[in-house]
């Protein structure tokens, strides 16, 4: 908040991370901690009545309690207690019976109060974990803490807004917003894990219902504390920190070039300065921030407004038993109800979203592993060409992928066809159906009408006949091509192979 | 305790309050004397006792989370020493 970018940026790596390995004097390993600001969906902000909508114009919602007006009170939102509870048991922390809030003392525009409320000696929970895969091997990566604390408001410096060089604009909708603070221990070793770690976070977070996590509206925010050092080394290295990475596939890039850069650095024999850096998403590198004096001098003390939090064992009890089946759970039931590998189970369920999608689609139409085999290509593919798009908004519906799956089964339509039908669907939202008769793709099945066009392709092409007949096995995949163009790909496959085969061998 | 000049400094630039040197030794002088009656407090044998962090014993003042009305625009902007177009407007703060 206090921080202010550099012009400079760091000097680039001349090999970006991971091909350095190539000409280094020996090999390195990263140790990355992050820190996961994640924005709870309550109604109301965490100390007033105020609404949390997003989108909404600026100030419009606020009150004396979030503009920080003298004299007023904030009430705590039970609500936010609970997400906090649900996300500290299902990452395996140790609930405080007794948790206090503080002050976080700091001067800009967008904190009214002059402080943030926030928690520090006695957070909510501690000593918790996650496990995540990488190359298919698990790991455990340990939650130091998870605390809860109000955001703060939203500054604009963009001149396009304000109009001016020398203007800020403040909107405070965003002030007392209800944020967790997820802090992880420096347990990660590579800029993968890193991200591994993440989207294990944000699935848990998504599969609890406690927050939308959506980086690019700031719902979940990411900061990461990056040292490297010799691989096999015990001693830390001297830790850069990297702020404003807004995308998972950001946070990886930030991070692999952070390390190459340190790695750069210890290569030529010189040192890593302890210091702040931010992503710079344009140009790929990330820019020291300098920092004034004394900013991380909080003079944190106990919030004199709120009341102790004590949480009691039956409290905590109630909340686990309503937790919700999660990822790891999932993925077994998976394998054993459907019977997919466990590849399959885990990729499927990653995500709450796309695991309600997969079962969703497997109820109407009961092939489990076929069902699998489309989630897992074609539509996760078609989500990742439009940069991580959302599987709750995608035009093809369980509905439509069974449908379509459907006039497959039933011959409809041939599985080369059936991508067209996908394209179309995903282009138009139109039912399966519906675009079959439209664009006539229906599958010609009828055998006089597919041996019409068989005996007009033999007929006109009397030399490759002769070659095929000659033993050049070849020219059998021609005829089938030529057949499959002239019906505009859509005879039935398997009458078009078995009337060639009767018709050539005669 | 005592608490020397730069000390009195520090917090000040902390807080943004500027002294002149005849507060600055006045307010050393004053903050020693509060922390040396802090020193007697510590004398105070206090082992098994939790810090107070409130006075009144309460715990868990909860609110349900329900919406209420915000303040109408101008309301919300009614203290404000300059605004445009429903933000608060202040001299930039980034370089
Ligand atoms: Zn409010």
């Amino acid at each position: 908040m206090l921080l202010h970018a550099h012009t400079a940026t760091h000097p680039y790596p001349t090999l970006p991370y991971p091909h350095t390995s190539i000409l280094l004097k020996m090999e390195y390993e990263a140790v990355i901690g992050l820190e996961v600001h994640t924005q709870l969906k309550t109604r109301s902000k965490i100390f007033c009545s105020c609404s949390t909508e997003f989108g909404a114009k600026p100030n419009h919602n606020t009150c004396p309690i979030c503009q920080g007006m003298p004299g007023v009170l904030p009430i705590l939102n039970k609500q936010v207690v609970e997400f906090g509870i649900r996300t500290a048991l299902a990452m395996n922390c140790t609930i405080a019976d007794y948790s206090l809030f503080a002050r976080k003392n700091y001067f800009y525009p967008d904190l009214p109060k002059a402080y943030q409320i926030s928690q520090y000696e006695l957070p909510l929970a501690q000593h918790g974990w996650i496990e995540i895969q990488v190359d298919g091997i698990s790991k455990k990566i340990g939650v130091t803490r998870i605390h809860m604390e109000e955001d703060a408001g939203k500054s604009i410096h963009d001149e396009n807004i304000t109009g001016s060089k020398n203007y800020s604009f403040i909107d405070f909708n965003r002030c007392g917003m209800p944020l967790l603070e997820i802090v992880s221990e420096p347990d990660m070793r590579s800029p993968e894990e890193a991200r591994e770690y993440l989207l294990k976070l944000k699935g848990i977070l998504e599969y609890l219902e406690v927050s939308d996590c959506n980086m690019e509206e700031g719902s979940l925010r990411c900061d990461a504390n990056i040292s490297v050092r010799p691989k096999g080394s015990t001693k830390l290295g001297t830790k850069t920190e990297v702020k404003n990475m807004n995308s998972f596939k950001n946070v990886q890039r930030a991070l692999e070039y952070e390390m190459a850069r340190q790695i750069q650095i210890l290569e030529e024999g010189g040192r890593i300065v302890q210091e702040t850096c931010l992503w710079d998403v344009d140009q790929g590198v990330t820019r020291p921030m300098r920092s004034k004096e004394e900013a991380h001098d909080y003079r944190y003390f106990p919030e004199p407004d709120l009341v102790p939090l004590v949480i009691d064992k039956e409290w905590i009890e109630q909340i686990r038993k309503s937790l919700p089946e999660l990822a790891d759970a999932r993925t077994a039931r998976f394998i054993s109800q459907y019977g997919i590998p466990e590849y399959d189970a885990r990729v499927l369920t990653a995500s709450k979203f796309i695991a309600d999608y997969y079962e969703n689609t497997v109820k109407l139409y009961p092939n489990p592993k076929v069902v699998s085999n489309w989630v897992m290509g074609d539509i996760l593919r078609k989500l990742k060409e439009h940069e991580e798009a959302d599987i709750r908004t995608c035009p093809i519906t369980p509905q439509h992928l069974a449908g379509m799956l459907k006039l497959i089964e039933e011959g409809t339509i041939s599985g080369k066809i059936a991508k067209v039908v996908f394209e179309d669907m995903y282009a138009t939202g139109k039912m399966p159906e519906e675009i079959v008769k439209e664009k006539g793709l229906i599958q010609i099945s009828d055998e006089k009408e597919v041996a019409a066009v068989v005996d007009r392709i033999i007929a006109a092409n009397p030399e490759t006949v002769a070659q095929y007949k000659a033993g050049k096995q070849k020219a059998f995949g021609f005829f089938v091509g030529e057949v499959m163009k002239a019906t505009q790909g859509k005879a039935n496959p398997q009458l078009v192979n078995k009337l060639l085969k009767e018709k050539l061998s005669t | 305790m005592k608490i020397s000049i730069e000390q009195v400094e520090h917090v000040a630039k902390l807080a943004r309050l500027h002294l002149s040197e005849e507060e600055k030794q006045e307010m050393s002088e004053k903050l020693s004397q509060i922390l040396t009656y802090m020193d007697k407090l510590n004398e105070l044998n206090t082992e098994g006792i939790l810090p107070t962090s409130h006075v009144v014993e309460i715990k868990n003042v909860f609110r349900e989370d329900k919406v209420e009305p915000s303040l109408p625009e101008d309301q919300a902007l009614q203290n404000a020493p300059d605004r445009v177009n429903g933000y608060f407007r202040v001299p930039r703060v980034i370089e």
